[in-house]
């Protein structure tokens, strides 16, 4: 019952969405006067000018950022497992997950533009520029800076699924079989772990490169104009004014479908590859001991990304307190706190918002996810893989490609412009990852606790809110945590559905971005951070508190 | 190597490991090549922490003192994959997306090369312990005993100088557990490894028919002395 419900959820509103978005595109849109099908919008889309340099940016820097991000959590986690070096660099990572996509892109473009923190550093004394040179960085013409960013973002989020995977039994040991064959670190991870977790990760690869190659907001800020990849532009013709430019982002819509399952095809085909060049080389003995080398090499970009990233939310602070700050000064001439306060005066509607829709949908998200999990565990059903593939459907499919026609329900149901349909539109997208997140320690969860309660009377409901639960405090605000992080990194439901009615700092942010006014874009961005640092720190602190007296709780990670 | 040089087997030069600051085992002792120190212990006395390092793998909270020496080759500060010791674990642990057969070649050195040569070898490790045939299975359909003997298997062809064993039998089922064990003696001697084995079960002690050691729970333990 509860399955059947929750996938109804998801499914229904995709495949709305998604015949929403496929009838306008050749021709019928009724609510516009358009009734009769025709191959009109699809040839005024590849009319447009540019339109192939559009999709191949969205391809290749998708997928680029997905392969380059995926590599490196491999190598690092080959590399690294198990060390010292390994825990330290999660405490992190682990963090700078939470940051939402738009914030990390409006950092890291204020940290490696022209005019950015990195070349103020080095001049004049290094490079005697005395003005930003003219570099277009960011938004050059192949989306590199607009790779990295996505790299930047992707490659936290790998690698605590990686993480999550390692959690398996036994993977320590086999790890000590593989050196005690004579294996090097990155060859036993490769021969033997990896094939193992390889199917735990699949799922979020394939959620990244949907994603990335169909990303709107680190697209607007880091990518190119000349033209936008093809997602933005789409989203600048759904939002025109000429209302006719309607049925052509239709058509465009699907063509960023077909786009990103050409990138997903492409994948699947490199893993084939992959997985047979590795099959045929478990039994060859190659054992690889000397990759000391190789394991710092394998370090670096993981540095690299973590250096990036904890410095582009630093510079958002300096900015964001920074009252003049002329070039090339490598920090701020005066510095201002009642900028700061009046701003956050006049963001405090779109905060409000934020974590108004944030905690309803996670509340929503973490309940239902509950809700399943105890009805399939009572069931007696615990397998969890062909749920999850379903649940991550909407994931694996570009938001662009059903929520065009999504936004047209949700503008006959009166629920456009709502908070309460940006909140339904979020719950799409957060509830896989409250599921992701929860189902693991769900099924890690003794079922002998469960058993031992009932057979000593207590009924189903009690020994779900007061065993159960309990036990399972951490992980579940953890996921609560997850999901209003998630919830509030999301810009394209809230554009579309919201209408331009419902504004949360990520749209807000999004908007600023491209203005000229750095103080304000980098205060926004820095209250996109507020909802998941809140979330988490209380995930954090309140196990801590009601357990204080209970070490086992403690010792559970 | 098999020789009874001064140096051959594997030396435990006073060893002591603490587990933050605590001294958690103290042990000394020298283990001829073909011949079997068992430990005894119960959980919590160190026996894990001790196999660990003296395969290298021993965790940052624990700290040790002494040395490794095993053929003369003081392994202390080597990394695990250099040590040359075979190690047996409480489940076979064969790697279950690999066959039987690879499970095996993945053990076999890169010097030999052939394919066809490994494959041979894998095949005919596999006759000796009864299993002729079982190349292409799957690990996962083999029994308990099936699959500890190719474990066992998979650690020697690995050619190691000496073998840790921590509890391998105490997942087979009674008459399982005689047959296995002798196996992995018989081998062990025909081999001239030195076998350390770890295990809180009286019949081990007595198969392996060499000298025990107890550990007290949590105490340090007394250390033993064979020259």
């Amino acid at each position: 019952m509860a399955t059947v419900l929750v996938t109804t959820l998801l499914a229904a509103p995709v495949l709305a969405g998604l015949a929403g978005t496929v009838l306008p595109a050749f021709g019928y849109l009724p609510v516009l006067g358009h009734e009769a099908f025709s191959g009109e919008p699809f040839r005024k889309l590849f009319s447009m000018p540019g339109l192939a340099t559009s999709a191949a940016l969205g391809f290749g820097t998708g997928l680029a950022a997905s392969l380059i991000s995926l590599a490196i959590v491999l190598l690092f986690t080959a590399g690294w497992a198990g060390t010292d070096t390994f825990r330290r660099l999660t405490r992190f990572l682990s963090p700078l997950l939470s940051v939402p996509h738009a914030a990390a892109a409006i950092g890291l473009a204020f940290l490696i533009a022209p005019s950015g923190f990195l070349a103020r550093l080095a001049s004049p004394w290094a490079t005697g520029w005395t003005r930003p040179p003219d570099i277009l960085i960011p938004g050059d013409p192949y989306g590199l800076a607009m790779t990295f960013g996505l790299v930047a973002k992707e490659v936290p989020f790998l690698f605590l699924m990686t993480l999550a995977a390692l959690n398996r039994p036994h993977v320590q040991d086999y790890l000590k079989a593989g050196a005690s064959l004579g294996y090097g670190r990155m060859a036993t991870f490769f021969k033997i772990v990896l094939p193992q977790i390889y199917p735990l990760i699949r799922l979020p690869v394939l959620a990244v490169i949907a994603y990335a190659t169909s990303v709107v907001d680190v697209a607007v800020i880091l990518g190119p104009t000349t033209p936008q990849p093809l997602a933005p532009r789409l989203v600048g013709w759904m939002n025109d004014p000429d209302l006719s430019l309607r049925l052509m982002a239709s058509a465009g819509a699907l063509l960023q479908l077909l786009v990103s399952a050409g990138a997903l095809l492409v994948y699947l085909l490199l893993e084939m590859l992959a997985g047979y060049g590795l099959r045929t080389r478990f039994a060859n003995g190659r054992r690889h001991p000397r990759d000391v080398l190789a394991r710092v090499l394998s370090l670096v970009p993981m540095l690299l990304i973590i250096t990036a990233m904890s410095l582009s939310v630093a510079v958002l602070g300096v900015w964001s307190l920074a009252k003049s700050w002329w070039y090339p000064a490598s920090l701020p001439q005066a510095w201002s706190l009642a900028r700061m306060l009046d701003a956050l005066k006049s963001g405090g509607p779109s905060l409000g918002a934020t974590l108004a829709i944030a905690c309803g949908a996670a509340i929503i998200a973490t309940a239902l996810t509950l809700w399943l999990l105890e009805a399939r565990g009572n069931a007696g059903r615990r397998e969890t893989g062909r749920l999850k593939a379903l649940i991550f459907l909407p994931l694996l499919l570009p938001q662009i490609g059903f929520l065009f026609g999504l936004q047209m329900f949700f503008l006959l149901a009166g629920l456009s412009g709502t908070l309460t349909g940006v909140l339904l539109a979020h719950l799409i997208f957060v509830f896989p990852y409250a599921f992701l997140a929860l189902s693991d320690p769900w099924n890690r969860l003794d079922p002998r606790y469960a058993k031992a309660a009932r057979s000593i009377g207590a009924s189903r409901a009690r020994v779900f809110f007061r065993v159960q639960l309990p036990l399972l405090l951490r992980p579940v605000l953890v996921t609560f945590a997850v999901a209003a992080a998630v919830s509030t990194g999301q810009y394209l439901p809230t554009l579309m559905i919201g209408a331009g009615r419902v504004v949360t700092v990520t749209t807000e942010s999004v908007a600023l971005a491209s203005g000229g006014n750095r103080q304000i874009a980098a205060l926004y961005a820095l209250l996109q951070l507020v909802v998941p640092l809140v979330g988490f720190t209380l995930a954090a602190l309140v196990p801590a508190l009601v357990f204080r007296n209970r070490a086992a709780m403690r010792l559970e990670r | 190597m098999h020789s009874s040089d001064r140096s051959s087997g594997l030396v435990l030069d006073t060893v002591t490991i603490r587990l933050d600051g605590v001294p958690l085992l103290e042990i000394d002792c020298r283990i001829l090549p073909g011949e079997v120190l068992t430990i005894m212990g119960e959980s919590g006395s160190g026996k894990s922490s001790l196999l660990d390092f003296i395969a290298g793998f021993l965790r940052p909270d624990f700290t040790a003192e002494g040395r490794v020496i095993l053929n003369g080759r003081d392994l202390t500060s080597r990394s695990a994959q250099d040590r040359h010791i075979g190690l047996m674990f409480q489940s076979p642990l064969l790697f279950p997306h690999m066959s039987v057969l690879q499970n095996l070649m993945f053990a076999l050195p890169a010097t030999c090369k052939r394919r066809q040569d490994r494959q041979d070898l894998a095949e005919r490790a596999l006759a000796d312990v009864g299993l002729a045939g079982f190349g292409s299975r799957d690990p996962a359909t083999l029994s308990g005993g099936q699959q500890t003997r190719v474990a066992l298997m998979r650690t020697l062809l690995a050619e190691p100088e000496a073998l840790l064993l921590d509890e391998p039998f105490s997942s087979l089922d009674r008459t399982r557990r005689e047959e296995v064990r002798q196996l992995v003696f018989d081998l062990a001697r025909k081999k001239g490894l030195p076998v350390l084995l770890v295990s809180h079960d009286e019949e081990d002690a007595r198969a392996a028919d060499g000298e025990v050691h107890r550990l007290g729970n949590g105490e340090a333990g007394n250390g033993c002395r064979t020259e």
